[in-house]
């Protein structure tokens, strides 16, 4: 929606280049751009303009001038500055020397506190840690249950001894909460509370109560990736109300800029703990202040792309598929399954514009028809499952009444049949570690597999760094760009 | 105000119902609580989440209309922006789509997640059922842990009819045309019919909701595809009423939580740039809390001294 902040400053500095030296305009037009972009991002106004402020005073000094590229030096600048301010070295959760560790959230309505308590449970538990779910939010109509359900997914135990729905004492809960964990030896309690706006007195004092009562390591302060400028007053409201120690940001894999973090990193001085990146209880990270800044300025796509190929391909499901390929065991029941995961990613063209440089590549694409993965989709469809595990047995018949339950004809579906016949073969030849074949259609996964390829060449920079440790992997044996789908 | 005349089909009389006298002039903080600086209006609207460009025009216009009409003084700069603001928000087609008599008529709820449309729904079907109307309510959330419980927490209180879905994580598109044909068996005045929340840039999620309008328009028309807002979200929120205007034809904005400290100025860029109107707003978690969008009442807010 918004033009990159790289794709604005290019232009800034075409006018620049071949100067050597950057005048105090040079720096104000550029710290221009910066600020729009920043606010675009949701960073909150008077933040913005303290960061820009000290940008300034940076750039006009002594490194911005002597340095070869002085227009890039100041992005460098403005780069390193955000994380800093993000939390140049997150900490850690801080644990009580003597358990039980109390951790306490907080936030607004709808800000994801009860989806975080549960992925932060599951987490802990992972950790061997046995952690114990509370439930104080009793004022959002079944807040409890939607504590009880997510408890049971992860085999928490969940202390809610109230309906909620406005029945109860979420003060009495914590209190009870903290004497039955030590009873029963859990290491650490999350205390779930109900949401609450800033200006909401009544709602932030029973917040103070329940605090003061169970006095918690750790007061995290959950908010939504999304918030906008209002960021500034809402964090200021709650440290001032209840007090916090650290930060969780939620939703952020929607397309948010999340500027909302650095407004809140910077009022409250908190460092950020986790992100939460997903509906599925899995779905939480530790905080890359890296990758946040990056993403505030526009500029860390690729590495949002990774991570969504990562999500999409996640590692335990290539392994499988590269295994089932090796064995001949690849049918169209798989192959459908690798195509739904290609689209969960979004269309083909949304991936490529998120490539820096793809420009020329992004026009080839507009001409592939994005409606082909439906028409394959559809003919896999419309087989039985006998037909899809053991392609072998389409004779004629079954083809026809294949190609008229999909709407295709059948000569469509013999050439998908002649692809993926192909296809195997040569993937089966790779799964050997044989040669790679050239792909009929250059797919995006491929140039996604690049970190991977540079296993060991530990990456300068650290986000790149930390993706290639984590192995993301998309297995080039998969199928994805030997089917020929753009054929 | 909003009186509401629309009769409904089992009733002889047409009920006329008032919504609460709560409307969002006393609920929105003012931009101003000192006195209005020129200079300082484009700072103040960026910081109620107008957006950059919404900023700079509505203080070059209002700029422009002072200078030529002389205007210095506070109060008279108060009424000269309220006006202004109210005049570009005042739409047409910012009504709830109640009139064309066909019933049931359809709502589709939209959002992502955390915004508020289970609450939104619940407060509707309320001021509904207090106007006599039959609202049958369907939960076509099968994603989100309890999501069903709470709707069922809100039709209870409403008095509606609630469809379930009959299996866990059953489909919500065939949830949706279950509501639908219980409301035209049960001839109801209307089927309101909830949704998961998805980020809009999940596409196959997208996707999942023009199947779900396919399915309900298998026997009847959509009446309104509402999508819920949260006030205190920034620009991302351009960003999702573009995203669910394409996948799904919304017809209005629903804008949330204005009882916070947030403004919800970029309720003004969504209706600039995208033409989408706002229609209700939600100002508290009472059943009561919520009302129709009056772009007056909203500007009187917002410049209220």
């Amino acid at each position: 929606m918004f033009d990159s902040l790289s794709s604005r400053l290019s232009e800034t500095f075409k006018s620049l280049r071949g100067k050597g030296r950057l005048t105090a305009a040079d720096i104000d037009e550029t710290l221009r751009d910066i600020r729009k972009s920043l606010l675009e991002a949701d960073v909150a106004l008077d933040v913005v303009k303290a960061f820009i402020g000290s940008i300034r005073e940076r750039a006009l000094g002594d490194e911005v001038s002597k340095a070869l590229n002085p227009a890039q030096q100041i992005v460098q600048i403005v780069n390193s500055e955000l994380v800093k301010i993000l939390g140049g070295d997150t900490r850690r959760l801080q644990f009580a020397k003597t358990p039980p560790t109390v951790i306490m959230l907080a936030g607004l309505q709808g800000s994801g506190k009860t989806t975080f308590a549960a992925k932060l449970a599951r987490l802990l538990k992972q950790d061997n840690q046995t952690p114990l779910l509370v439930a104080c939010d009793l004022q959002r109509p079944n807040a409890v249950d939607q504590l009880k359900v997510l408890g049971e997914k992860i085999a928490v135990p969940v202390f809610a001894p109230y309906e909620g729905n406005g029945v109860g004492n979420p003060v009495e809960v914590a209190k009870q909460a903290i004497e039955k964990a030590k009873r029963e030896q859990h290491s650490v309690v999350i205390v779930d509370t109900a949401g609450r706006t800033g200006v909401d007195q009544e709602m932030m004092q029973q917040a103070i109560d329940i605090r003061n009562l169970v006095a918690p390591d750790e007061l995290i302060f959950v908010i939504d990736s999304m918030l906008g400028q209002d960021a500034v007053s809402v964090a200021k409201a709650f440290q001032d109300g209840v007090g916090l120690s650290a930060v969780a940001l939620t939703k952020l894999d929607g397309d948010t800029r999340g500027g909302a973090a650095l407004s809140v990193a910077t009022i409250t001085g908190a460092p950020i703990l986790f992100s939460s990146t997903g509906e599925s209880l899995d779905a939480i990270e530790v905080f890359h202040p890296d990758r946040m800044a990056s993403r505030i300025l526009n500029m860390g796509d690729v590495l949002t792309l990774i991570e969504q190929a990562q999500k999409t391909f996640d590692q335990e499901e290539s392994k499988k598929i590269a295994e089932k390929i090796a064995s001949d065991q690849f049918t169209l029941q798989d192959f459908l399954e690798q195509l739904q995961q290609v689209k969960k990613m979004g269309s083909l063209k949304g991936i490529m514009g998120m490539m820096p440089g793809m420009g020329k590549l992004k026009q080839d694409l507009d001409q592939f028809d994005e409606k082909q993965i439906d028409r394959t989709q559809a003919i896999i469809q419309s087989m039985t499952p006998l037909e899809r595990n053991q392609p072998r047995v389409l004779n004629g018949s079954r083809r026809v009444r294949i190609a008229k339950g999909s709407g295709t004809t059948v000569t469509e579906v013999n050439q998908l049949m002649q692809r993926f016949e192909q296809s195997a073969k040569v993937m089966k030849s790779m799964a050997k570690g044989g040669p790679m074949p050239g792909s009929p259609f250059p797919m995006p996964p491929k140039k996604i597999a690049k970190p991977e390829k540079k296993k060991g060449s530990k990456s300068g920079n650290p986000a790149k760094r930390a993706a290639e440790s984590q192995g993301i992997v998309y297995q080039p044996k998969q199928p994805g760009s030997s089917f020929g789908l753009g054929n | 105000m909003f009186s509401f005349l629309r009769k409904s089909r089992n009733s002889e009389q047409a009920e006329a119902v008032e919504l609460p006298t709560r409307t969002i002039t006393s609920a929105i903080r003012s931009l101003f609580p000192k006195k209005i600086e020129l200079e300082e209006l484009e700072d103040i609207l960026i910081r109620a989440d107008f957006g950059i460009e919404a900023s700079e025009e509505i203080t070059k216009e209002l700029r422009q209309q002072a200078s030529k009409l002389g205007i210095t003084e506070d109060s008279q700069l108060r009424v000269l922006l309220r006006d202004l603001l109210s005049i570009k928000l005042t739409r047409a087609d910012s009504e709830l789509n109640l009139k064309s008599e066909t019933f049931p008529y359809v709502f589709l709820v939209v959002g992502v997640n955390g915004v508020g449309k289970t609450t939104t729904i619940g407060k509707l079907a309320k001021w509904l059922t207090d106007g006599k109307w039959k609202v049958v309510i369907g939960a076509a959330d099968t994603f989100r842990a309890a999501a069903v419980e709470q709707l069922a927490t809100w039709a209870d209180r409403a008095g509606a009819e609630l469809v379930r879905p009959q299996t866990e994580g059953q489909d919500p598109a065939s949830v949706a045309y279950q509501t639908v044909e219980r409301a035209i068996v049960d001839q109801a005045d209307i089927a309101i019919i909830d949704t998961a929340g998805r980020l809009q840039n999940k596409q196959d999620l997208m996707d999942e909701l023009n199947k779900i309008t396919r399915s309900i328009q298998k026997q009847a028309s959509v009446s309104e595809v509402l999508l819920v807002l949260d006030a205190t979200m920034g620009q991302n929120a351009l960003s999702q009423a573009k995203s669910f205007a394409e996948a799904a034809s919304v017809t209005g904005v629903v804008l949330t939580k204005l009882d916070g400290s947030a403004k919800g100025g970029i309720a003004y860029a969504i209706q600039q740039q995208l033409g989408i109107p706002i229609k209700l707003v939600g100002v508290g978690e009472g059943e009561n809390d919520f009302a129709f969008f009056s772009p007056k009442d909203f500007a009187t807010g917002l410049v209220a001294s």
